[in-house]
């Protein structure tokens, strides 16, 4: 059981929290010979377009060349990866893949996205006054929404086991009222920047994934 | 419980095959503005799953539930999309759907010559033997 990450979206669907409680790890490191036998391609970044094998998957990107990160395709000295790569005298060369972990604007963006989707799942409903979405579920992760009666919609990316995300959900809920809305250097709709929220936060996630249950405040139910 | 309804799409989007049961919201578009508003959701919730997933996901998304409704998604390799809406306390409808893929739509449309795979299937065949299915499922009623 694990809870991976929260987000927390204002009205507008503009993301104005997002916490990494826990992250997988997933970064392989492989000695390979010329031909290279996967397949590389991708705007800005390397990935792995085809050819899985021994861990590494299609959407990895390429981290790193012999020890030394690749930034935007090029080495730290300014060298094209694309040139090292073609270069058969280069090989044998170690070459370390991973997921790249979501970038500031990836998650604004990622947010956005979910504000529609959530109010067209209420409008493609074949029953009268449905909600927007409150679980997704995929193969690895569960995506729980809560949205408030204010319009605010809380966020949580757990393991597909996971219990007491619904108390959990209130709870953050109840922490926002009390750290973020009470602070007088908060503004509403902006990003939530205050030290309180973030340590009173962790606690409930830690204490979630331990017990796996949360007691919900009656009051807020 | 109850399946509400059902949406066959392929991979370039167009709707294959439309069927309702026991809907009782009727949508306030019309038919091809709907399909094309499901097909745009499905397309979205798929890259942004991928794209938010901690981890390398296989077959990503498997569906969503709000307050009234659940939606099942399973896509074969193919690209072909089978959606079913059925009330919150259905769990696993990924089984029935496989079945309705592979003992229906493969049976009774890919096997049939006079089916054109990219367009609305029009074989009675196919409709009543995917309405029986559909029937005789526990999670019918």
């Amino acid at each position: 059981m694990a809870i991976f990450s929260v987000y927390i979206l204002n009205r507008a669907g503009g993301l104005i929290y997002h916490y990494d409680h826990y992250t997988p790890k997933s970064e392989i490191e492989k000695t390979f010979s010329y031909p290279l036998d996967i397949i590389l391609g991708g705007d800005d970044k390397l990935e792995v377009i085809f050819g899985e094998g021994g861990g590494i998957k299609v959407g990895h990107a390429l981290i790193a060349i012999n020890g030394e990160p690749v930034v935007s395709r090029k080495l730290p000295d300014g060298r094209d990866v694309r040139e090292i790569l073609n270069n058969p005298d280069n090989y044998p060369i170690s070459l370390k893949f991973g997921r790249l972990k979501l970038k500031t604007n990836e998650r604004i963006m990622l947010a956005s996205m979910f504000h529609p989707l959530f109010a067209i799942a209420a409008k493609l409903s074949p029953e009268h006054r449905s909600s927007g979405i409150e679980i997704l579920e995929a193969d690895s992760f569960k995506l729980h929404c809560f949205q408030s009666q204010t319009g605010l919609k809380f966020i949580l990316l757990t393991d597909p086991k996971q219990l007491g995300t619904e108390g959990l959900l209130r709870k953050i809920y109840e922490l926002y009222g009390d750290f973020a809305l009470k602070n007088p250097f908060y503004s509403l709709d902006m990003p939530i920047r205050c030290e309180l929220f973030d340590t009173n936060l962790q606690r409930a996630l830690d204490q979630s994934e331990k017990t796996g249950l949360y007691s919900s405040n009656p009051s807020l139910s | 419980m109850t399946i509400y309804n059902l949406y066959i799409f392929d991979r370039n989007g167009t709707c294959l095959h439309y069927e309702e049961w026991n809907r009782t919201k009727l949508s306030e578009m019309s038919r091809e503005q709907e399909f094309k508003l499901m097909y745009g959701m499905l397309y979205s919730i798929k890259s942004f799953v991928a794209r938010i997933s901690p981890f390398d996901s296989k077959d990503s998304f498997l569906s969503y539930t709000t307050s009234k409704y659940k939606l099942h998604f399973y896509e074969t390799p193919t690209g072909l999309k089978l959606i079913m809406n059925t009330d919150v306390n259905t769990h696993n409808a990924r089984e029935t759907l496989y079945e309705i893929y592979s003992k229906i739509y493969v049976e009774y449309v890919v096997k049939n010559p006079l089916c054109k795979l990219d367009e609305p299937i029009e074989s009675e065949l196919f409709k009543t033997k995917l309405d029986g299915f559909i029937k005789g499922l526990p999670a019918y009623n």
